[in-house]
């Protein structure tokens, strides 16, 4: 790409995060710490603001260091970059709550093999001013722990019938358990992308009949 | 069977915690390189052999770390030398194999953020594995990773000519596949006795 790629702020730059290319649930990004660590929604909020800071702080030193780093070597300036802001974490969380360390285990460490916010160094910090960055990277965050929480609520709720710990459903209650254990993270996930896909479906065939005209927009 | 054995340690890796399936580590590769058998095993053994290189290098980086009392260098020392065996395989695969280094394509240099790799590095560092058991757990990740991208690939290619409805096709498909191959191997658990 040429040089003078660089975009202004606008409020899209914030909002294309949140949903045209939510890490996600379109771009699919992500996955493993999407899919291991949202048993509960406590975990799953942990996980998103953690990585939310370390997309945050890795795409601003990345714009920030966009004219030094030599092309050829790109990649592996920007993951130890990513690496070092992940320790940070690891450490701060260590610090602020034992229980959620321990909860979320390894998978701390394991965003740096994230692939969402060496996507968004390569995509977008690499060939744009640090602002522009830490929108965009807030609007991804952002966007990354929404669909967590999507998850987390989902399988918390149904496989022990609480919401952030307080019951939800009363005694007589049988919770799925598999919603908790790995297959339920995949399946959980396959649903919200067919909940999606049926939605665009659905909006599509509005558009072709002229039915709906409010819904047309290409949101 | 003992818990520290090296056959037990094989095959909790590859069967009754597999990497891909239990511990949700490398699910990238797992829904974008299995599209075809062939591709799926070669990425396979790619991952795999980068997993061992890391995990015997990782091994050596950490007793050198501790040594000096250095732990915190631990992650960063640990993905620069993922970084650096996924570029000898890269220029590998790019010299003796060209049309297999298009087939895989992005997804070869994705291999530095594939979480099994690094996961394997730091699983070992937490359980205080030794040399050999090091050697032998990223042998049984390899494994467990080659097995379930390539069921995955053989499920996709049979999927290819069933009718499925236009808007579970994709990643949505795939996902479910997941879950109940997934489903599948919660049937491992307990093998190797209650030591897990």
């Amino acid at each position: 790409m040429a040089a003078n790629t660089e975009k202004p702020i606008t409020l899209d730059t914030f909002l294309i995060g949140l949903w045209r290319e939510n890490p996600v649930f379109v771009m699919l990004l992500g996955m493993c710490p999407v899919l291991a660590v949202t048993n509960s929604v406590v975990n799953a909020l942990a996980m998103g603001l953690a990585t939310t800071f370390v997309l945050l702080c890795s795409t601003a030193l990345v714009a920030l260091l966009r004219n030094h780093i030599p092309k050829e070597v790109r990649i592996a300036a920007y993951i130890v970059i990513i690496a070092t802001f992940v320790t940070v974490v690891d450490y701060l969380i260590h610090a602020i709550s034992l229980e959620i360390y321990q909860a979320l285990g390894a998978f701390i460490q394991l965003i740096v093999a994230n692939c969402m916010i060496l996507g968004r160094a390569e995509a977008f910090a690499s060939r744009n001013r640090v602002s522009t960055t830490l929108v965009n990277s807030l609007g991804m965050g952002v966007g990354f722990t929404i669909a967590l929480l999507c998850l987390g609520s989902v399988r918390e709720l149904l496989g022990a019938g609480t919401l952030l710990g307080i019951p939800v459903f009363g005694d007589s209650f049988e919770p799925w358990i598999i919603m908790l254990l790995p297959p339920g993270g995949f399946f959980v996930l396959g649903a919200w992308l067919l909940l999606f896909a049926w939605f665009k479906e659905r909006q599509l065939k509005q558009k072709m009949t002229g039915a709906g005209e409010a819904g047309v927009h290409a949101r | 069977m003992h818990a520290d054995s090296l056959t037990y340690i094989f095959l909790n890796a590859a069967i009754i915690n597999n990497f891909v399936l239990a511990l949700f580590l490398g699910i990238c590769p797992l829904l974008g390189v299995s599209g075809k058998i062939s591709t799926a095993f070669s990425m396979g053994l790619a991952t795999a052999f980068v997993m061992l290189i890391s995990s015997v290098s990782a091994w050596l980086i950490n007793e050198f770390l501790l040594y000096f009392n250095l732990e915190f260098l631990r992650l960063i020392a640990y993905i620069a030398v993922i970084a650096s065996a996924v570029q000898l395989v890269e220029m590998t695969i790019k010299k003796f194999s060209p049309p297999l280094y298009r087939a895989l394509g992005i997804f070869l240099p994705l291999i530095t953020t594939n979480c099994a790799i690094l996961g394997v590095a730091l699983f070992q560092t937490n359980y205080e594995y030794s040399f050999s058991q090091s050697l032998v757990y990223s042998l049984g990740a390899g494994a467990g990773f080659i097995i379930a991208i390539v069921l995955m690939a053989g499920l996709r290619e049979k999927l290819e000519l069933a009718d499925v409805p236009a808007i579970a096709r994709g990643a949505a498909m795939s996902l479910m596949l997941a879950g109940i191959l997934s489903l599948a191997f919660m049937g491992f658990a307990g093998l190797g006795g209650s030591t897990a």
